[in-house]
């Protein structure tokens, strides 16, 4: 046995020279990366990384900082917000693309062009659209409604909500392509049969396309809450973080105390609250796609 | 499509839509249901339209014209001093050079990573599709839960790695990362692609004698250029919209245009000017709408690729 073990080494070895970036991005970043944050988010590291164990600190002083629970506040509102009206609208017009009408190329290419843009192409146009002295308010108190109000990225209470907006338009798109595909792949007949019997198409779309296309639908979330997780970009261009913290996000938080705080500890703790948000998502979408089948 | 609420009741024009009795029953054109359909999109479509309409009306008007006016009305005069105050001489910091400098990292940026994540990724999704060993499954399957990982989460071990190597702060450094990145979609990508062709192909060119390389570069490359394409589309809008990476691992004077965009626009000192940061940030986007617009279907089906479930 232990003669033909160098053949079997070697038996294929093109293919595993190929191999050797995607093993070692495995194994070294994406493993021993996390690997590293978590274990160092439990050292007072300051400046530097210090290997210097402090238990539980940094996770009940994160815990304990009003700036992560507003981040953490402000993540999950955008995050509801965000999941709830982009499958909505993305699936509305993805239904009311699919009606076989005219122009369909041209809507389309006009509801994804946002999804090109940079979040912080994004961020700047919507800051400039929402501008109180020159953008949306000031047209409408030009028009003579003078006591209309709409200051989003002044106005620490729904700050969140005008980032919101901007995300909302650069991502519906995305989730109306993939609806899109999703009505695509369902069966012609089923339409037929539904109307022989009778049902409304909105009874149809409600009880019977839907549930059909659940696959769909947990891809589509999974993605959009990878995505919601990562918001960054779209702050920092749209409102810097402000009023004051009032639009933090945890993903700001980690890079602020990581490379502008030298509060390297926090920093990892606060990725490593990420992490496992992020796992609470994946790891049941991955037991509901791959459990039990084994997957190709 | 402005008319079509005059004709909402009325029946179908005659011999308009009659074209026989073949295919489901005529539809009525102008039926309650297509004003509808029709009057939701182009409400949509316009609410869309709008911010890219703002964005190029006030790149091309003067600054007492953005004070005076409202951000909707198109320029009473058009200027182009904008787009070459954005280009050549807007300042971040010290440096009073434009977005150029930021365009020409974004460039040299961009080219590099794009190559190499592709051709490590290709090559990548090949040897597991058709030169399948043992364990690869299972590190293919790490790299893609990897996707998942918040990237804040490796942000900094990242760092540590790049200046052992004395490559933090350089652009090879952001290359790499950039390469680390698109690895897990793009071998997704490509393994997928590659499966789908058919075994018989492969399995020939190995009876005569073909081995892992000639494979590859006779066989595979020249049927698969559809899929290169979707995967530099991909990957160019990506790497070019990127931020985190680019003002985490790269310097001042190499930052990449998305960092360098945000730094003129959101700097504190000087007095605002809306028109150049329209045309700064008009400019920035310039280069994934064009891929967008040129590339149309190959762009949704990248997206699509995206999605698919490994």
């Amino acid at each position: 046995m232990a003669a033909t073990r160098p053949i079997r080494l070697f038996r294929n070895i093109s293919a595993k020279i190929a191999a050797i970036p995607m093993i070692l991005t495995a194994m070294v970043v994406f493993v021993g990366g996390t690997a590293w944050t978590v274990t160092y988010s439990f050292t007072s590291s300051k400046l530097l990384p210090k290997a210097k164990f402090v238990g539980l600190d940094q996770y009940e002083r994160l815990w304990n900082t009003p700036r992560w629970l507003v981040s953490l506040e402000n993540l999950l509102i955008y995050g509801i917000c965000m999941m709830v009206l982009s499958l909505v609208l993305g699936f509305v017009l993805a239904a009311l693309l699919d009606q076989k009408i005219r122009f369909e190329n041209t809507f389309r290419t006009i509801l994804l062009y946002p999804f090109a843009l940079s979040f912080i192409v994004t961020g700047l146009v919507w800051q400039w659209l929402l501008n109180p002295d020159f953008g949306i308010q000031s047209v409408i108190h030009r028009m003579g409604w003078t006591s209309f109000n709409f200051d989003p990225l002044y106005n620490a209470d729904i700050v969140i909500f005008g980032v919101l907006i901007a995300g909302l338009w650069q991502g519906t798109g995305l989730v109306m392509c993939l609806m899109l595909a999703g009505l695509r792949g369902i069966d012609q007949d089923i339409w037929k049969a539904a109307r022989v019997d009778g049902i409304p198409s909105w009874k149809t779309y409600i009880f019977i396309v839907i549930p059909m296309m659940r696959p769909v639908f947990i891809t589509t979330l999974v993605i959009i809450a990878s995505g919601i997780v990562r918001l960054y970009d779209l702050i920092v261009a749209q409102t810097g973080g402000g009023p004051g913290i009032a639009s933090d996000v945890p993903a700001k938080y980690v890079y602020d105390y990581m490379f502008q705080g030298q509060n390297l500890g926090q920093g990892f703790a606060a990725s490593t609250m990420m992490l496992l948000a992020v796992l609470v998502v994946v790891i049941p979408w991955a037991y509901l796609e791959f459990g039990g089948k084994k997957h190709v | 499509m402005s008319d079509t609420a005059l004709l909402s009741s009325a029946p179908p024009v005659s011999g308009d839509a009659m074209t026989g009795p073949r295919g489901p029953k005529p539809r009525r054109r102008f039926s309650r249901r297509n004003i509808f359909i029709y009057g939701t999109l182009i409400v949509v479509a316009l609410y869309y339209l709008l911010p890219l309409y703002v964005m190029i009306v006030t790149s091309l008007k003067g600054m007492p014209e953005i004070r005076l006016g409202n951000i909707f009305a198109p320029p009473v005069e058009i200027t182009f001093e904008p787009w070459v105050k954005a280009w050549a001489e807007a300042c971040t910091g010290l440096n009073c050079d434009g977005l150029s400098r930021g365009f020409w990292n974004s460039v040299r940026i961009t080219v590099p990573s794009v190559l190499a994540s592709i051709a490590i990724a290709s090559v990548n999704g090949y040897a597991l599709a058709n030169w399948r060993f043992k364990g690869a499954d299972a590190f293919f399957t790490i790299l893609i839960f990897g996707a998942f990982i918040p990237y804040q989460v490796m942000l900094y071990p990242i760092v540590i790695l790049l200046r052992e190597m004395g490559l933090y702060g350089s652009l090879t450094g952001l290359i790499m990362v950039h390469s680390i990145f698109g690895m897990p979609i793009l071998t997704l990508l490509f393994r997928n692609y590659f499966t789908s062709l058919p075994e018989e192909l492969f399995k020939a060119a190995r009876v005569d004698g073909a081995g892992f390389w000639q494979i590859y570069f006779q066989i595979m490359l020249p049927m698969s250029l559809p899929i290169f394409v979707v995967a530099m589309i991909l990957q160019v809008t990506g790497i070019w919209n990127d931020f985190l990476f680019g003002v985490v691992y790269t310097k001042p004077d190499l930052y990449p245009m998305t960092v360098q965009l945000n730094n003129i626009v959101n700097s504190v000192q000087g007095v605002k000017e809306y028109n150049v940061n329209m045309a700064a940030t008009l400019l920035t986007g310039l280069v994934p709408l064009v891929i967008y617009f040129v590339s149309g279907k190959l762009f949704v089906r990248g997206i699509a690729a995206g999605a698919v479930k490994g």
